[in-house]
């Protein structure tokens, strides 16, 4: 049976995406019933659990439809009000409104230009459709085009349209997904196997586990077209463990699909078989790279081998295989309902459709966002994200994850496509975007970026082991103040010899975060080398913690919060810092009332101490 | 012929068995790998191979009650690396380490995708987002308070 939406019912959404949970929007869920329950109103309200709406900063969200009004901020108590002042008199919430920066409140979410300043392709379900229900999928359209696919074309004008619509896969190479169909589909061989990539690795990114959490019919779709495409009769989707809401999500998606005769034998009644296994990674963030995931699904240690031959031609097993990103999939899903022409019709001429971020960062408005291709970083950070947080001034955004690497202020006129970011010294990657502002050391960036691709690194090539480790060295060295005249030449040098010698992305890329912020911010190196000092005060060698006598109150807020005994004095009394016991948490700074502001952050070499003050 | 042989298809299983075992105590423990070895026909050495390789297995106990901090790039950005150093300060362990009452095992991980909350730590299931030394303190306190 079908369900839709009655329009005399109120549809309550409760988003349940990463952010809200984390804000414990399932205590909203629980108390929602409970009231709907106690004021009898279960034949006029229907509750849904729903993946990420988009604004996880205004979280735990809730939407009502089908007109659309928005609560942010909802807290466990406020449902009583909801229900007895909204759903039984008619009398929306206004405290709970979105407020704009400006001061305006806003009442429907499709006002708010965190919304109305996107365009959401992919992401049109999430947010809106109850994952746990295929019904909801295919009233949305779902499904139409695998049935379109199996019922109306042959494996070749399938891969045809996908090829057309000029769709780029949207891990971040941006290889043409038509082409790589295309080359699956003629190596020869009986058995051929298409994977879903959800190892979605990079740190500060949460699009594609998003987009399998609120529609993973979308994902299934995809996979079903592009196994059909390639003539496969075996799938794998290899999705990260760190998400257990996208594996649940998965799972019961699977198995409504198998029940409705989506997959499995004799699919809509046509002679093509599909099973699609769910395998959960094991937390190797190289396992991102094509060939180590499939050495991983073979239950090996998840390392890179060299390509050729690609796996098109020899991948999981040996076999022809084709693998592609979720949002790729999704994409395809999209495709095949709507046509080439269609999909084509947005974007630009060599990157069509959308691009997904997962804006976060120093920016006002963090969540998902998704926007043609073509959009610059200043529509997507300043239009659709709000600007910086706390009017701070923009310093730089990262794209692409640990492969990536930051763009400055002028660059923010930028489009967003596969080929106008790798020109500047940055990737697309998966769909990070991280804002930077004034509080942010770029060295500090590159060292952390560094420090996780060495971390990750699977040691199968000296140049990536031994040499991201060494650049690693020689940034802390810089961080830590004992930086010297050459230190950049010779970073420079070893990103070359990385580059040129590692055997898959993770090492070609690693590099990338390095060259880019000397490239574009080269003067704060030189500051951290020559004066010692980290202007974004972030380095915590370069920075102490002090408390201004003149201004302590003695309010001892400071002494029960430091974690490691290093102020000392009695209350009413001036408190001091034991240098030598801080471990610069900055937890005395975040508490100090504001009405003495007594604990700074200074610099402890420098200007005011020559010779430095440790 | 078509199919992955069956060697393959009993490496194929390393991995979620794995996994299975490390729901079920919490950690690989030696004899695990040893009864895996046994069962899938693979050698202890290529199992241990696997184990080592991947973050998520762990060949010792955990604590109690876990700890992991978030150490996203938002959440690094945010200060996460100050939120460990706290916790370490105050737990005396490192991370990756157990303390030796066996209460707090702290962790570092990479991505919770809690991105948008950062910066976020995680007390067991929960995913505590915006953290900030204070409300660090008040969590800390209140595990360390419970029985």
């Amino acid at each position: 049976m079908i369900s839709v939406a009655d329009i005399n019912k109120i549809e309550v959404l409760v988003c349940l995406g990463t952010g809200c949970e984390s804000s414990k929007s399932n205590a909203l869920f629980d108390n929602l019933e409970e009231q709907v329950k106690k004021h009898k109103l279960r034949e006029k309200v229907v509750i849904k659990r729903i993946g990420c709406h988009g604004l996880c900063e205004q979280g735990p969200v809730i939407a009502i439809e089908p007109e659309g009004l928005f609560y942010c901020q909802v807290k466990p108590d406020d449902i009583k009000k909801i229900v007895e002042s909204h759903f039984k008199n008619n009398i929306p919430i206004e405290e709970l409104f979105f407020v704009s920066p400006t001061g305006e409140t806003i009442s429907h979410y499709r006002d708010i230009p965190f919304y109305s300043k996107q365009h959401r392709v992919v992401l049109k379900n999430s947010g809106h459709i109850d994952p746990g229900s295929i019904d909801d999928y295919i009233v949305e359209g779902g499904y139409k085009g695998l049935t379109r696919s199996l019922k109306e074309m042959t494996p070749e004008e399938v891969v045809d349209e996908v090829l057309q619509s000029g769709l780029r896969g949207r891990g971040g190479a941006g290889f043409p997904a038509g082409l790589k169909w295309k080359l699956g589909r003629n190596s020869p061989g009986d058995k051929k196997y298409a994977i879903c990539n959800a190892d979605e690795g990079d740190p500060g990114a949460f699009m594609d586990g998003s987009i399998l959490t609120a529609d993973p019919h979308s994902v299934l779709e995809g996979l079903s077209i592009c196994a059909y495409a390639i003539g496969a009769d075996e799938a794998y989707i290899y999705v990260r463990h760190e998400y257990p809401s996208s594996v649940a999500s998965l799972k019961k998606a699977l198995k409504d699909s198998y029940e409705r005769g989506y997959l499995g034998q004799g699919i809509l009644g046509t002679n093509y078989n599909l099973e699609i296994h769910l395998m959960e990674g094991a937390g190797a963030f190289v396992c991102g790279e094509e060939t180590a995931l499939m050495a991983s699904i073979e239950g090996k240690r998840g390392m890179p081998r060299p390509r050729p031959p690609f796996p098109t031609e020899s991948g999981l097993w040996g076999k022809p295989t084709v693998i592609n990103n979720v949002k790729s999939l999704a994409n395809a899903s999209i495709i095949l309902r709507e046509g080439w022409e269609w999909f084509k019709s947005i974007g630009t001429e060599g990157s069509s459709g959308t691009a997904i971020f997962s804006l976060t960062g120093k920016v006002r408005n963090t969540g998902l966002v998704e926007v043609p291709m073509g959009a610059t970083l200043r529509n997507i950070i300043f239009d659709v994200g709000g600007g910086v947080q706390e009017n701070r001034t923009f310093k730089a955004v990262q794209t692409g994850g640990p492969a990536g690497g930051c763009l400055p202020a002028d660059k923010l006129d930028l489009p967003v496509d596969f080929d106008s970011l790798r020109e500047a010294g940055a990737i697309m990657g998966s769909g990070g975007m991280i804002v930077m502002d004034e509080t942010t050391c770029m060295v500090d960036v590159a060292r952390y970026f560094l420090s996780f691709t060495q971390q990750e690194s699977c040691g199968k090539c000296t140049p990536c082991r031994m040499g991201t480790l060494q650049m690693l060295r020689i940034l802390d060295k810089i961080r830590e103040g004992r930086g010297e005249e050459g230190d950049i030449e010779k970073l420079l040098e070893l990103c070359e010899t990385v580059v040129s010698g590692s055997l898959c992305g993770l090492g070609q890329n690693a590099p990338n975060p390095v060259l880019t912020t000397i490239k574009y911010f080269r003067d704060e190196y030189e500051t951290h080398i020559k004066e010692k000092v980290c202007s974004a005060m972030v380095c915590s060698d370069l920075v102490k913690f002090t408390i201004e006598p003149g201004k302590c109150i003695g309010c001892t807020a400071c002494k029960r919060i430091c974690p490691s005994g290093a102020v000392e004095g009695e209350r009413d009394e001036v408190h001091t810092i034991d240098q030598n016991l801080c471990i610069k948490c900055g937890a005395c700074f975040e508490v100090c009332p504001p009405k003495a502001d007594a604990v700074m952050k200074v610099p402890s070499y420098g200007t005011s101490s020559k010779g430095g003050a440790q | 012929m078509l199919e992955p042989s069956s060697a393959e298809l009993l490496q194929h299983r390393v991995v979620p068995m794995l996994q299975e075992i490390q729901e079920q105590f919490g950690y690989i423990p030696c004899e695990g790998v040893d009864w895996l070895a046994e069962k899938l026909k693979i050698s202890k050495q290529e199992i241990y191979g696997v184990v080592t390789f991947y973050n998520h297995f762990r060949q010792n106990p955990p604590g109690e009650h876990e700890i992991k901090v978030c150490l996203g790039t938002a959440c690094h950005v945010g200060g996460g690396e100050k939120l460990l150093g706290t916790i370490s300060e105050k737990l005396g362990i490192d991370s990756g380490e157990t303390t030796p009452d066996g209460k707090f095992s702290l962790e570092r991980v990479a991505c919770v995708g809690a991105c948008a909350l950062a910066p976020a730590v995680v007390l067991d299931e929960d995913v505590h987002g915006r953290m900030t030394q204070r409300l660090l303190k008040r969590l800390l306190d209140k595990v360390q308070k419970e029985k």
